[in-house]
């Protein structure tokens, strides 16, 4: 197994460093500097500052430089706020960003696979079309629709929930997490249900009647796992699905996310911080594909002895 | 009396195209301490009729129209389902055509064995799995307390069907339901089984239903046969009364479908049309190749058919492949009419395509499901240049005479034929370009048995009138020896015997030989 | 086997090919069959648009400013005065050439690639693949934005950009398709009879492999819209004058408070379009469900 891991894990550096290159050089070779639009600067002072940020040193110097100081750990300091660094700044929206995540993905995975294995047990019922209309709806339906739907409803209208910030006013981590689960929910309760079906026709299945086994062993015991290997393997995919939806769910609730500041850091040309949360989103979407398929495999009998025996 | 009676049972399945008589009006018993075979073909409502004993049809499309089935006592058709449940897995288990799905892949065996145990009897954890080791044992896994830790997966085939059969013995049944359990394995692992089923069944002294296709399988052991067709009983008796004194047409119909007889070794051309020298076709790494093929050598004469014997694995199909070039050869010669085939390209490779043709196993993979029969046997000759547009219409008319295909049918798509009349299709298209040499992998294995001897009637002859030399490739020995001049037993890529029927059914040699021989099923039925 | 004796083709009756019989088990789908005419209905507006629209694209009345639903504006007006009603036709415009438009590029760029890696097999395809594997790694979403930061206003980049995502999925079905295929004896026997690769190709793998194709694609087109929507809403997508689904969804959600239907009648519009291509595409897997034609 160990083989399997550190193979995947061999794999996954030269996409990071790709990364990491095309990135750098996208965002050098963009028109417009740091500085530009900024109040008039003095030209001594420009060129100060352009000094300090090696903004004037070759193109590739800068890169090999960044390269050094990315070894350290050290993503260099922000472009647009002065004395604060990007890890600094990364450090501070990170953990939000991550417990919103977090939420978002528990409600997704318990909502989505309770309701596509419910939907599955009694197939074109109510018990099927109810789940899975609101999954397609869950589908079709935007974030940054969803989310200010959920807004006027709830915070506007009803004034049940608060409408923004997080951690201030209790409750006010509702919204946002079920506005950015809801559309992984939808994805995984239409996957579970049709992972559920399909093991559901298995011969194996049947045998399981034939001994006489109740029904909600042959579905908890028998089914389950088979029909839950899907969802397990898009989870990789699902995390970077729920970290482009955090910078417009946190942009609508005004939260103090990574995904926030990484959009007004596009906006604002601060090239650090583009580029180190670039590197860092990155890096945990590469990691979190490596859980996912280890997880995948691991859970999967036929690939775990497989892979356990090459090593 | 009888362990379960079942009088008057009828099934159908309600379907958006209408109402389909699955069973109708059936009877039959089956005693404690005797096998019972069902016998029918595809469609014959043999395994409908067992599983709604058990309440194992899916109901809505499923429907019991009449009929009781007595068990203990009390009817089953009435029980409710928790009332079954108490019946399934204890007093009646059931085991099936192919273990490798009707395994739990993601379960441990131990875990999946000792369920019904646990679950009807409550036994502790412990305890269940010690029964189950000793079940293994007694189905003749070696070292069962090891591997009753291992997934189905890593287990062979016949494995898994004694650790299935193992399953269904743990809790004492008394009566054992096997739907077609030896079908999907070969024919050496299927003896064993078969012997195995009976003598668990004769220790035990309870009641079997084998259910099943082949009358040759159940002739050995089978006490009482019925025989089923479209959904009745049309015959029943015991083992004498049907293979000794079949009754109804369609029994003495399933009964002259059994090859028995021996082809007369006939002359023919000292000729060699074929000459194969060490031929060896390899797979997989280079360090560690799987040897399909391994230096093979052998003969065919012009006129011949040769019959190439083996179970899975044997590489038989490999060779097949091998001289017609559908697969890489690694080393060795393959000459054809003097020329070598393997190293031909181009132009010559598909001049030479035109003389040699394969006819495949699966009716149902072999034809493009988006061409007609018409596109589908047109197509060589067009390509070959041997008809013109004008004139292919009624080339194709003429090979749908020959294959015994109605001319009406020439615009139809393969999936409105049924699998016989698919293969004569493929059949049509193989012998479109009148090849001098055709490969027959398995053409017969994946049709009914009464349509198996329709096929094989037409490729013998075919095979006349069209002046073929042929490599017949196939797993039962029977067929085989029914058909071809000069038979070539292969195991594990190597030739292990060569000759005619004759000589290796009255002296084999090998001792791989002999054991092939011993496992054909129904040996009764030919002397 | 009874031959009423026909001599010519034309005398036998026509089969029924297995798009026919799909086609069929899709009419019954009502759902999918919804989802196509509303679909057609959303095209045939959006063509027209530049006839039908009941304003001029750009015709502001600042002395009306936003106003709700009424006769002279079935949708209302936003705070420009601007007939919403247009708005949303014209941004119907943008939005559905981009679904269409990128997912011709993903499924271009993707099945011929896929194909080819299919086909040949052995170590191209395996080099093929491994590309694949790698680019499917990287955090598109992310790259995507900084595109578009960087070379700002480009609806051509836009179109490459929101493509060159969707087509590594189209790849690698595509793929999985022809080396499936390429196993079937039909394909077999297709080489043994010694037709030319090419023809193998067109009249053997092909039709038999875009089912899924059609499928995917079907369902290519609401993520690329979505995506464009997400886009614009972010600000990174299209960009005034021009205007789409998702800019429009933007600016509703700022006035939401005071002008509700600024953010939900774009909302419909979308959401209906999302809806009706996945029902149709939903339908479009289970008629063309091969598993159910063979015996």
């Amino acid at each position: 197994m160990w083989r399997f891991i550190s193979g995947r894990l061999l794999q996954a550096i030269p996409v990071i460093l790709a990364v990491i290159t095309v990135t750098f050089f996208l965002v050098r070779v963009a028109p417009g500097g740091p500085f530009d639009s900024e109040k008039a600067v003095i030209p001594e002072v420009k060129a100060a500052l352009e000094k300090q940020y090696r903004l004037d040193l070759p193109l590739v110097q800068q890169y090999t430089a960044y390269l050094g100081d990315l070894a350290q750990g050290d993503f260099g300091p922000s472009f647009k706020y002065p004395g604060r660094s990007v890890n600094e700044l990364i450090g501070a929206g990170l953990p939000v960003t991550a417990e919103l995540g977090l939420y978002a993905l528990l409600f997704a995975m318990l909502v989505g696979s309770l309701s596509g294995i419910i939907a599955s047990l009694r197939p074109n019922t109510m018990q099927d079309y109810v789940p899975m209309t609101l999954a397609m709806i869950g589908i079709c339906m935007p974030t940054f629709l969803l989310g200010p739907l959920l807004v006027l409803l709830f915070g506007i209208e009803l004034e049940w929930l608060p409408v923004s910030g997080w951690g201030d006013i209790p409750g006010d981590k509702l919204l946002p997490s079920i506005t950015l689960g809801s559309g992984l929910a939808a994805y995984i309760a239409r996957l579970s249900r049709a992972g559920m079906l399909e093991v559901l026709s298995q011969d194996y299945i049947r045998t399981a009647r034939a001994k006489g086994l109740p029904e909600w062993q042959v579905v908890g015991k028998h089914a389950l796992r088979g029909a839950l290997l899907p969802v397990i393997t898009f989870l990789g995919p699902a995390f970077a699905g729920l970290l482009s939806g955090s910078f417009v769910v946190e942009t609508i609730f005004q939260i103090p996310g990574l995904g926030r500041f990484y959009v007004q850091a596009a906006f604002n040309r601060d090239y650090t911080m583009i580029l180190g949360t670039t590197v860092f989103l990155s890096t945990l979407i590469v990691f979190f594909n490596l859980v996912s398929d280890v997880l995948a495999a691991w859970l999967n009998p036929r690939l775990r002895t497989q892979y356990a025996s090459k090593s | 009396m009888a362990l379960l009676e079942v009088k008057n049972l009828a099934v159908s399945f309600v379907t958006r195209n209408g109402v389909n008589k699955a069973v109708d009006d059936i009877s039959f018993a089956v005693e404690s301490g005797k096998i019972t075979a069902i016998i029918g073909e595809s469609g014959s409502g043999k395994s409908v009729a067992c599983y709604s004993v058990l309440g194992l049809i899916p109901m809505p499309p499923g429907r019991i129209d009449s009929g009781e089935a007595i068990f203990g006592g009390q009817d089953l058709l009435q029980c409710s389902e928790r009332e079954l449940r108490k019946v399934r897995g204890r007093d009646i288990a059931m085991i099936f055509q192919d273990p490798m799905t009707c395994l739990n892949p993601y379960m441990r065996i131990g875990d999946q064995m000792i369920e019904p145990l646990v679950y009807h009897r409550g036994t502790p954890k412990a305890e269940a799995m010690k029964r189950a080791i000793e079940l293994l044992g007694e189905v003749g896994m070696r070292e069962p307390e090891k591997t009753i830790n291992n997934f189905p997966h890593e287990f062979s085939g016949g494995m898994r069907q004694r650790v299935m059969i193992a399953m269904a013995l743990i809790n004492e049944p008394k009566l054992l339901i096997a739907d077609e359990p030896t079908t999907a394995l070969d024919v050496t692992i299927q003896a064993q089984i078969l012997k195995l089923i009976a003598d668990l069944q004769k220790k035990r002294d309870i009641g079997v239903i084998f259910i099943s296709h082949d009358l040759a399988v159940v002739a050995d052991i089978a006490d009482e046969i019925a025989v089923m067709q479209t959904g009745k009983i049309v015959e029943h008796g015991d083992r004498h009364a049907i293979f000794e004194n079949a009754q109804h047409p369609y029994t003495q119909k399933l009964l002259a479908a059994i090859p028995t007889d021996t082809k007369a070794h006939s002359d023919a051309e000292p000729e060699a049309l074929i000459k194969v020298s060490n031929l060896s076709t390899w797979f997989g790494d280079a360090d560690d190749p799987v040897k399909a093929v391994d230096d093979v050598s052998f003969e065919i004469k012009r006129g011949e058919v040769l019959g190439l014997v083996g179970e899975s694995g044997s590489g038989k199909s490999t060779i097949g492949r091998s001289l017609l070039r559908l697969v890489p050869i690694t080393s060795g010669q393959v000459l054809f009419d003097g020329t070598d085939v393997t190293s031909l390209e181009g132009r010559a490779l598909k001049d030479m395509r035109r003389r040699m043709q394969m006819i495949f196993q699966d009716p149902f993979a072999s034809l493009n499901p988006r061409m007609t029969v018409f596109d589908t046997l047109a197509e060589p000759l067009l390509l070959h240049g041997i008809e013109n547009r004008q004139s292919v219409a009624q080339a194709v008319l003429k090979l749908m005479d020959d294959v015994g295909l109605a001319r009406t049918a020439v615009r139809k798509y393969p999936h409105e034929f049924s699998g016989g009349q698919r293969q004569r299709i493929a059949i049509g298209r193989a012998l479109a370009t009148r090849p001098e040499f055709v490969v027959a992998d398995e053409p017969v294995s994946a049709l009914d048995v009464t349509i198996q001897a329709q096929i094989l009637d037409l490729m013998v002859e075919l095979g006349r009138e069209y002046g073929l030399t042929m490599l017949f490739v196939s797993h039962d020995l029977a067929v085989v020896k029914h058909l071809a001049d000069r038979i070539i037993v292969l195991y594990q890529g190597k030739i292990v015997e060569e000759g005619t029927g004759e000589s290796l059914f009255n002296a084999p040699q090998e001792p791989y030989t002999q054991q092939l021989l011993s496992a054909i099923p129904g040996r009764a039925l030919m002397q | 086997m009874s031959a009423d004796v026909i001599t010519d083709i034309e005398q036998a009756e026509e089969g029924t090919s297995l798009w026919q019989d799909a086609w069929v088990r899709l009419r019954k789908n009502h759902l999918a069959v919804m989802g196509l005419c509303v679909l057609v209905f959303m095209i045939i507006v959006a063509l027209l648009t530049p006839w039908i629209a009941p304003y001029a694209y750009d015709a502001q009345d600042l002395d009306l400013g936003a106003s709700p639903p009424s006769a002279a504006h079935w949708l209302g007006t936003d705070i420009f005065g601007r007939d919403m009603l247009t708005q949303i036709m014209f941004g119907g415009r943008i939005s559905l050439a981009v679904g269409f438009i990128a997912t011709a590029v993903a499924l271009i760029i993707g099945v011929s690639y896929g194909a080819i890696a299919g086909y040949v097999g052995g170590r191209t395809d395996a080099v093929m693949m491994r590309l694949v594997d790698i680019l499917y790694a990287l955090p598109f979403m992310i790259f995507i934005i900084l595109l578009m930061v960087v070379f700002g206003r480009n609806m051509l980049l836009l179109f490459l950009a929101i493509g060159a995502v969707e087509w590594l999925t189209m790849a690698r079905i595509m793929r999985g398709q022809v080396q499936a295929l390429r196993q079937q004896e039909f394909v077999e026997a297709a080489i043994s009879l010694g037709l030319p690769p090419s023809t193998i190709i067109r009249r053997h793998l092909v039709p038999n492999a875009i089912g899924p194709i059609i499928v995917y694609t079907t369902l290519t087109i609401p993520g690329v819209m979505l995506l464009e929507a997400f886009l614009s809403f972010l600000g990174l997508g299209i960009q005034p004058p021009q205007t789409s689904w998702g800019l429009l969804i933007s600016y509703g959600a700022e006035t939401m408070e005071e002008y509700p239907w600024l953010l939900i009648f774009p909302g419909l519009a979308l959401t209906i379009t999302l809806f009706s291509l996945n029902f149709l595409g939903d339908g479009l897997r289970d008629a063309l469900d091969v598993r159910g034609s063979k015996d």
